[in-house]
């Protein structure tokens, strides 16, 4: 198979002229599953049968945790090939995924707060599950403030990835903490064995609102990146070309 | 419609949680544009610098 296609995306100037259009192709997607995916779990979806109402806010804490997750995979292996090939544009990705990671996995932890008190009558548990999730903030908010902290750019691209590189092993923590240990926080109720633990009515929205959040991190992933990309080669031929030419992009 | 807002009682705890993640969604994407912009205005900046004698 012929990769070129790929490899160009290695380049500043065509990176920033694809993703630019790539954008509106994942945000529209990403509004109208995520309204439907909300709709459909907040009005629609029935209660829980032991939990009821309070069960609702499944339909934001899951899909807030598998972004968190992803953002923060999608980083680490994106660090790591700028690591390897000295690629700009993949640190660029990398940074980019950090900001959205932090947030949606602090928001994980704040509406994983607002079920725990009516459900389990404590705000927060040194449970692994929670304590896992919490060391992925943390690893976040290592990784920006590290970039932060090193003026060079070069040297905070490396200095980072690696970072990122060896917190991804926390991933497989946070995803197994609830099968390796005995934990309070409940298990995979959506890919098991035997299919999802609720009725259709139930899971369908969640996958609507998890595909949503999915489209919408790439798509501010990549504005980020974008951005990004544009800051890093601001002094470039490419950029000039591309601000002093008639038709100016959005 | 006051049955829906109630949540059977959860609602100090459901409707934040919705809240909140409608914020995070809104603000990541007005923290995106922003950048975009600012390193527009950067990159324009420096032109305009280079170009002046």
């Amino acid at each position: 198979m012929n990769w070129v296609w790929f490899h160009r995306f290695g380049s500043p100037p065509y990176f920033y002229a694809v993703v630019g259009r790539i954008v509106p192709w994942l945000a529209w997607p990403a509004g109208l599953l995520i309204a439907a995916g909300l709709y459909g779990g907040v009005v629609m979806a029935p209660p829980d049968y032991q939990q009821s109402d309070a069960a609702r806010i499944m339909y934001v804490h899951v899909p807030a945790a598998y972004v968190g997750l992803m953002a923060y995979t999608v980083m680490a292996v994106s660090a790591a090939i700028g690591l390897v090939w000295r690629l700009k544009v993949c640190h660029a990705v990398a940074a980019a995924c950090a900001p959205i990671g932090a947030s949606f996995t602090a928001v994980c932890l704040i509406t994983g707060m607002l079920w725990g008190q009516p459900m389990w009558g404590a705000w927060w548990v040194w449970d692994p599950r929670l304590v896992s999730m919490l060391v992925l903030l943390f690893f976040f908010i290592g990784y920006m403030g590290l970039r932060g902290a090193i003026d060079d750019l070069q040297r905070a691209d490396r200095a980072s990835a690696v970072l990122a590189s060896v917190g991804i092993i926390n991933v497989p923590i946070v995803h197994y903490s609830v099968v390796w240990w005995n934990s309070l926080h409940q298990g995979a109720s959506l890919i098991r064995k035997g299919g999802p633990a609720m009725p259709a009515s139930m899971w369908v929205p969640l996958v609507l609102v998890i595909f949503g959040f999915t489209f919408y991190f790439y798509a501010v992933m990549l504005m980020r990146a974008r951005a990004e990309v544009l800051r890093r080669d601001r002094g470039g031929s490419w950029v000039r070309d591309l601000l002093t030419t008639p038709e100016q992009p959005k | 419609m006051s049955q829906f807002l109630y949540m059977s009682g959860y609602a100090a705890y459901v409707w934040p949680s919705i809240v909140l993640t409608l914020a995070l969604l809104v603000l990541n994407v007005l923290w995106a544009r922003q950048l975009t912009r600012e390193a527009q205005a950067e990159a324009r900046r420096r032109i305009a610098n280079e170009e002046a004698p």
